[in-house]
């Protein structure tokens, strides 16, 4: 564009600007208070350069502070939407310092629990992801599948969003009696509705217009960057944390891992739609024959870690969960550091952004399933 | 023949008013009294359509819609009107005033103007050019130079990027639009819209223009969605992109004043197409049923034209409901490589049908 | 590669490693100014190829820092702790690892930001959470915020 428009009266170039937007910290399409500095030429973007921080709390040096039992409750504070998988995460890491091992029961709830976390929040994001590309109906549907499975968490204890059922040596309640039931309703009525998400968007000519080709990373991009999760899978690599480290009941269940080689928002996009139907038969599997026993481990009430050092990594809905834990054998950690599944998948989208459309840059954004306390911690 | 005609009703407005007045004060008085009377209809559709769009839109996702004001909910977009009046009009500092207050007046003025052209009913209509046609395809298309404007003097970068996209979409589907409403001139023979009207006595354009007619009312309603920037061509608003594209920074009245625009647009697209391909206040008539015409006929023509476009305002909220939006390169392309090439060639096929003689 | 195996290999790269074992990883000590060295080799060594860092951080020391680097290799998927010892707490300085695992630019700018380690080579080395103007580095041992943070 710029090397062929001249200035009429004296034929030299006419100068050009590149065209510098910020987008967010209050956009509609950011997901919550990220800020992209945007370079544009037209709609072309040059460059993206995310700018963190505006709910940056500090949470690693608020847990040098707290006991073991006390930091599970600032873990729902990061990935909100997978927030029983954060405080496992932690769990399990105490858990691995103390060398306690859980009670069937406890493992198997924990990963019934998890896999509707994740659920929840692929249904979430499916709802969010067509609002993104204009399609406002989806998020409906998306929002009404969801709110049968926060029901149910909120009658096993008593919240919604951010659980706290996971402590250290077990599960904070027994399950609600009507757990069972509840679970496999909504997993029969599950399997009914899915195939609906399908038709309102996968199909579409648009939509695939929109998605397919956009925003392509590639295997080496995405191991180099550490995206892991759905985005990482959807480029190829494999990463489940649950078929390579498996944890709590994940030994036992059958489940694929979802792998796709395209590596652009499409195959993101299914690759989500998969695991959905993955994580639908692990529930399954595991839902008919809940172990009987205890719900909890006794542990003392202020756990002290003996001297060492712990990482425990779990598989959240956006990708992998790290916990490093240095232990100095006191009732609360020398220093904990969040591996969070956002952060590194951030870090690839400047690559991924480079040459296409603002509209593009809201599907990659949006197809990274990205939550900003979670980048932030 | 229509037993109801309005053509009576507005002739004994007109000889009662002759009798005490000079014509010239005769003139004033009526045109005082149209004016008047468009205005309560553009409030009234405003309030209707923005009412119409909730419940539709509600129906088509799972939810009720607005409720609360009102059984059903049905004095809610009253309220909401009234909020909006009551808002504070803010203008951003750098703004340029003048034409950042201009821009919503552009928009309702090209709306107006293509409203008057719109035959509603049997002798209901109070523009009737030999090029109406012509007319409404121009003032229609007027209403962009608001937006540009809105999106310029804004000092807000979104809103100059939804200006843009917008100058860009309704130029070229514009041309869409004419187009294919010159299929059905070639077949009418006549740009006057009681002339089309009249032609389609016998049956409507859709059914009797083979399939030239229904492909050329395929792309008028894509191309008349796009020109009212409605989804899946909300790309000057693009919600999720520009946060809300060129009306970004107005609020209060004036943000009303583009409401109401897109949703009269959408009746005046609607309208249009109902006129030219669906026989406007037409009764739907089938070859010499004889007794089946007659008891069409029994159906007021008002009803008639509001039905159709009913149906066609029902469509394109079916869309926006529907699917996701386009990209800009791609709404481009849709038009410029798709749309305008099939128009032309169905533009000659139809001009061939129609000295064949091959039209019923 | 087994534990022991992995143990040759560094040693033969870095013979003033340490090792010790903790939480099932190989934790092996580097002095800071080897550490490049260290990481380029075992990412493009045929028979280790770590190429993928799953977390990098910081941590504060009475005496001295060190940056922790976790890194698995998807192809052998065996796993490494790999410790850079910076002896300065003053002037914390090290080479930076970006140019082989890029998702060390947004990791390294965050220990950067949260610890005052400085990365040499680094692309955009500034702070990502905090504002440019904040002074002094959260996530030290040292660090006194009277206002937010209550001492217990």
């Amino acid at each position: 564009m710029a090397e062929t428009a001249t200035n009429t009266n004296t034929g030299k170039p006419l100068e050009t600007q590149e065209y510098f937007i910020n987008m967010g910290p209050q956009h509609p399409s950011t997901h919550g208070v990220l800020r992209l500095m945007l370079t544009l030429e037209g709609e072309t973007i040059h460059n993206v350069e995310p700018h963190l921080g505006y709910i940056h709390r500090s949470i690693e040096k608020m847990c040098e502070k707290d006991t073991y039992a006390q930091i599970i409750h600032l873990t729902d504070r990061m990935d909100y939407l997978s927030s029983h998988m954060n405080n496992e995460a932690v769990s399990l890491a105490v858990e691995q310092g103390l060398e306690v091992e859980m009670p069937e029961r406890v493992k198997v709830i924990r990963t019934i629990i998890s896999e509707l976390t994740r659920l929840s929040s692929h249904q979430l994001w499916w709802g969010v992801f067509g609002m993104d590309l204009g399609a406002i109906t989806s998020f409906l549907y998306g929002f009404r599948d969801r709110e049968m499975i926060i029901d149910i968490f909120e009658e096993t204890c008593g919240a919604r969003l951010t659980m706290n059922y996971n402590v250290p040596g077990g599960l904070m309640f027994d399950i609600h009696p009507n757990f069972q039931k509840r679970t496999k309703a909504f997993v029969e009525h599950f399997r009914q509705k899915l195939p609906e998400y399908d038709q309102l968007l996968t199909g579409n000519v648009i939509f695939e217009m929109r998605t397919k080709g956009i925003g392509i990373l590639s295997k080496e991009d995405a191991i180099s960057f550490g995206v892991t999760g759905p985005t990482g899978r959807a480029s190829g690599f494999s990463n489940d944390v649950r078929k390579h480290n498996p944890y709590s009941a994940y030994p036992q269940v059958e489940f694929n891992e979802v792998l796709r080689e395209e590596g652009d928002s499409y195959a993101r996009y299914k690759v989500r739609i998969q695991e959905m139907w993955e994580s639908m038969s692990i529930i399954e599997q595991l839902i008919e024959n809940i172990p009987e026993g205890d719900y909890k481990v006794k542990t003392k009430a202020v756990i002290k870690l003996p001297k060492g050092e712990y990482y425990q990594k779990v598989e959240t809905a956006r990708g992998e969960f790290g916990v490093y834990i240095i232990s100095e054998g006191g009732k609360s950690p020398y220093r904990l550091k969040f591996r969070s599944p956002g952060f590194s998948n951030l870090s690839a989208l400047n690559h991924m952004a480079k040459g296409v459309k603002i509209a593009d840059l809201v599907v990659i954004m949006s197809t990274l399933d990205l939550v900003i306390p979670d980048i932030d911690r | 023949m229509n037993i109801y005609d309005f053509k009576s009703l507005t002739d004994s407005i007109h000889t009662s008013l002759s009798v005490n007045l000079s014509p010239s004060a005769v003139t004033i008085i009526e045109f005082i009294i149209i004016a008047f009377a468009f205005m309560m209809l553009f409030t009234l559709l405003g309030l209707i359509l923005v009412y119409a769009e909730r419940k539709i839109a509600a129906f088509f996702q799972l939810r009720l819609g607005p409720m609360r004001v009102g059984k059903w909910g049905i004095a809610q977009t009253a309220a909401d009107a009234i909020k909006l009046i009551l808002k504070e009009p803010l203008v951003t500092k750098n703004a340029d005033k003048f034409l950042f207050n201009l821009a919503p007046f552009i928009i309702i003025l090209s709306t107006f103007m293509a409203l008057g052209a719109m035959p509603f009913a049997k002798g209901l209509h109070a523009l009737d050019f030999d090029i109406g046609i012509l007319y409404l395809t121009a003032v229609s298309s007027l209403g962009v130079i608001g937006i540009l404007i809105a999106g310029w003097s804004s000092d807000n970068k979104y809103s100059l990027i939804g200006a843009m996209r917008s100058g860009a979409q309704v130029v070229s589907y514009e041309l869409s639009v004419g187009l294919s409403l010159l299929t059905v001139v070639v077949l009418a023979g006549s740009l006057q819209f009681s002339e089309i009207i009249a032609s389609q006595e016998a049956g409507w354009w859709i059914f009797r223009g083979h399939i030239p007619a229904l492909i050329a009312f395929t792309i008028f309603m894509i191309a008349g969605t796009a020109e009212t920037n409605r989804g899946p061509f909300d790309l000057p608003e693009a919600e999720s992109e520009l946060t809300a594209g060129f009306h970004t920074e107005y609020s209060g009245l004036k943000f009303a004043f583009f409401f109401l625009a897109e949703f009269v647009n959408m009746f005046i697209i609607a309208g249009i197409g109902a006129t030219v391909f669906l026989g406007g206040w037409m009764p739907f008539h089938i070859g010499n049923w004889e007794g089946f015409n007659r008891i069409m006929d029994f159906i007021p023509s008002l009803f008639w034209f509001f039905g159709k476009v009913a149906f066609l305002i029902f469509l394109m909220m079916w869309f926006k409901w529907t699917f996701p939006r386009l990209r800009i390169d791609q709404l481009l392309r849709l038009e410029w490589k798709y749309l305008l090439p099939i128009n032309l060639v169905n533009i000659l096929f139809m001009a061939f049908i129609v000295l064949m003689g091959w039209h019923f | 590669m087994e534990q022991e195996q992995l143990k040759e290999r560094i040693l033969s790269v870095v013979p003033e490693a340490e090792f010790e074992i903790t939480g099932g990883y190989m934790n092996a000590t580097v002095p800071s100014a080897k550490l490049h060295d260290l990481a380029k080799n075992l990412r493009e060594s045929e028979d280790t190829l770590f190429d993928y860092l799953f977390c990098l951080t910081g941590v504060d020391w009475p005496d001295h820092m060190t940056v922790v680097y976790h890194l698995k290799s998807t192809t052998h998927g065996h796993n490494v702790v790999l410790k850079a010892k910076i002896d300065s707490r003053e002037n914390p300085e090290i080479d930076t690892v970006s140019d082989i695992w890029q998702t060390a630019e947004f990791h390294e700018r965050e220990v950067f930001d949260l610890f005052g380690i400085i990365f040499r080579n680094h692309p955009d080395l500034r702070r990502i959470f905090l504002d440019d103007d904040w002074v002094g580095y959260p996530l030290r041992k040292d660090y006194v915020d009277k206002v937010n943070i209550i001492e217990l």
